[in-house]
């Protein structure tokens, strides 16, 4: 199994330690209970180093990207994120990716690390005909800081020029020196930053973290908090199967023009009707959602959860869930042999602390 | 090394069994158990009244992370579950042998009791896991 640098750290944290992708990754520290709520209530830090970091430099830069994404870097000042779906040439999602421009010819890219073999091939045979270097950085570490006080208790264990910038960056925009790259981004609903760096300085800045009275939380608690942010995980509430118009990733679409790969079949699918959307749900009695239960609506129509979980802030089963575009309410879903109601709700169920349904 | 009360007897998925002052046997999940589910958030009891064979599904019990069959380790009926768990699943974390105990059978052989796991079979199960 692959590690990170922070192997040894998260033994010493009292992590349990699973296999995620081919990677040794923490799951908790004892509670993923307490983690989500430090993270909704304090801050909280995330080992993501086993995802892939691809840095892109050349004159066409800008041009393949245009080409590869659906989103829209020329929105990008230098600097500046954003969120983006790769697709294949019939409108699947490949993945997806946050895209930051680092200069006018110059851009990182983080994907997922279960992708990332068949991401890196696609990345490659896409850039053919463009001026251009793609160039993965395995080397990189990354850790995401996350909650209400993240950014405070961050800036004790940044190095003084970053720090005394983070009050000036914006959501979705990163700054940076030398090989240290922290964006304000995240994957949980929370404000915070990602942080990149050298993986052979991450245990010193991990061991700064933990002394600033930052909680260690494992993927356990990233999961509970990104469904209750709204946040699609690849592989589960999007694949190859579906279009991003089809799993409520139409807003990270571009509207101008059909010019990138997958355009041409997803305008197809905008004139034919789009078969599929996604919704939130809630379950009002006892129990617990989880992917692959079905959910049936009035017309006797059925859906399938693409996320569930329990909800540790709503105290209620939530999830997500990829339905026929005529799904009506009101809705049951299939738990072993019983059959229970749920609410078709608005994402996301909770943002910033507070909880953004009715309940 | 979890927990292992001597005075309980055991199943290889993780229940533990308790002969009760009334001839009844109580039914939980072990300390370790529940380690490895973690925060549990919901409980599925059986009913009472309802009949069961020897390794029967008689429950669910689940986590935030994932769910758990809870089979039934001798055949009998169950005569009592806790209630309690429905508003207080996470009893099963915190006292997993006493508070968090989950359902009570009437047994149909009372004989099988014995020949479920001792605590040094369960301890030696688990070491190995």
């Amino acid at each position: 199994m692959k590690k990170t640098a922070l192997n040894h750290a998260h033994r010493q944290a009292g992590a349990t330690m699973v296999d995620f992708g081919g990677w040794e990754m923490p799951i908790h520290y004892g509670s993923q209970m307490d983690e989500h709520h430090a993270v909704r209530r304090d801050a909280g830090v995330f080992d993501v180093s086993h995802m892939t970091v691809v840095d892109l430099m050349g004159p066409d830069s800008e041009a393949y990207l245009l080409k590869l994404l659906p989103n829209d870097v020329r929105k990008l000042a230098d600097g500046q994120a954003l969120y983006s779906t790769m697709l294949n040439e019939n409108g699947g999602i490949v993945d997806d990716l946050i895209v930051y421009r680092v200069g006018p010819e110059q851009f990182r890219i983080v994907v997922n690390a279960a992708t990332r073999d068949k991401d890196l091939a696609w990345m490659q045979e896409q850039s053919r005909g463009f001026d251009l270097e793609l160039m993965e950085r395995p080397q990189l570490a990354m850790l995401a800081v996350q909650g209400p006080n993240a950014l405070e208790k961050v800036k004790s264990a940044l190095p003084a020029t970053l720090a005394a910038q983070l009050d000036n960056t914006k959501p979705f925009h990163a700054v940076w020196e030398g090989e240290w790259f922290v964006g304000r981004t995240g994957y949980t609903g929370e404000d915070g930053v990602e942080v990149m760096l050298p993986e052979d300085q991450a245990e010193t800045f991990w061991n700064t973290l933990l002394a600033a009275d930052i909680t260690p939380c494992g993927l356990g608690a990233r999961d509970t908090l990104r469904l209750e942010a709204g946040m699609h995980l690849y592989g589960q509430d999007m694949d190859e199967n579906v279009t991003p118009l089809g799993c409520g990733l139409g807003w990270t679409v571009r509207k101008t023009d059909n010019d990138y790969t997958g355009g041409e079949a997803l305008q197809a699918q905008r004139e034919a009707g789009v078969p599929h959307k996604l919704i939130g749900v809630v379950l009002e009695d006892r129990g617990v959602l989880r992917p692959g239960q079905v959910l049936i609506d009035s017309e006797g129509r059925e859906g399938l959860i693409t996320s569930g979980t329990f909800s540790p802030t709503l105290q209620k089963a939530i999830g997500m869930a990829r339905v026929p575009r005529d799904f009506t309410e009101p809705v049951r879903v299939k738990i072993r042999n019983r059959e229970l109601p749920v609410k078709v709700v608005k994402l996301p169920f909770v943002r910033h602390g507070k909880i953004r349904i009715e309940t | 090394m979890s927990y292992v009360p001597d005075e309980l007897k055991y199943t290889s998925s993780h229940e533990w069994v308790q002969k009760t002052d009334q001839g009844t046997f109580r039914v939980g999940i072990t300390e370790h158990a529940q380690e490895q589910l973690g925060d549990i958030v919901f409980v599925e009891l059986p009913e009472v009244e309802s009949s069961y064979a020897e390794g029967d599904e008689a429950g669910v019990v689940e986590s935030v992370k994932t769910a758990s069959d809870i089979y039934a380790p001798m055949a009998g009926t169950v005569v009592a579950v806790n209630e309690a768990l429905e508003d207080k699943p996470e009893l099963i974390n915190e006292s997993p042998y006493d508070d968090g105990w989950i359902f009570e059978l009437q047994a149909e052989d009372e004989a099988e009791f014995e020949g479920l796991l001792n605590a040094d079979d369960y301890r030696a199960l688990i070491a190995e896991e």
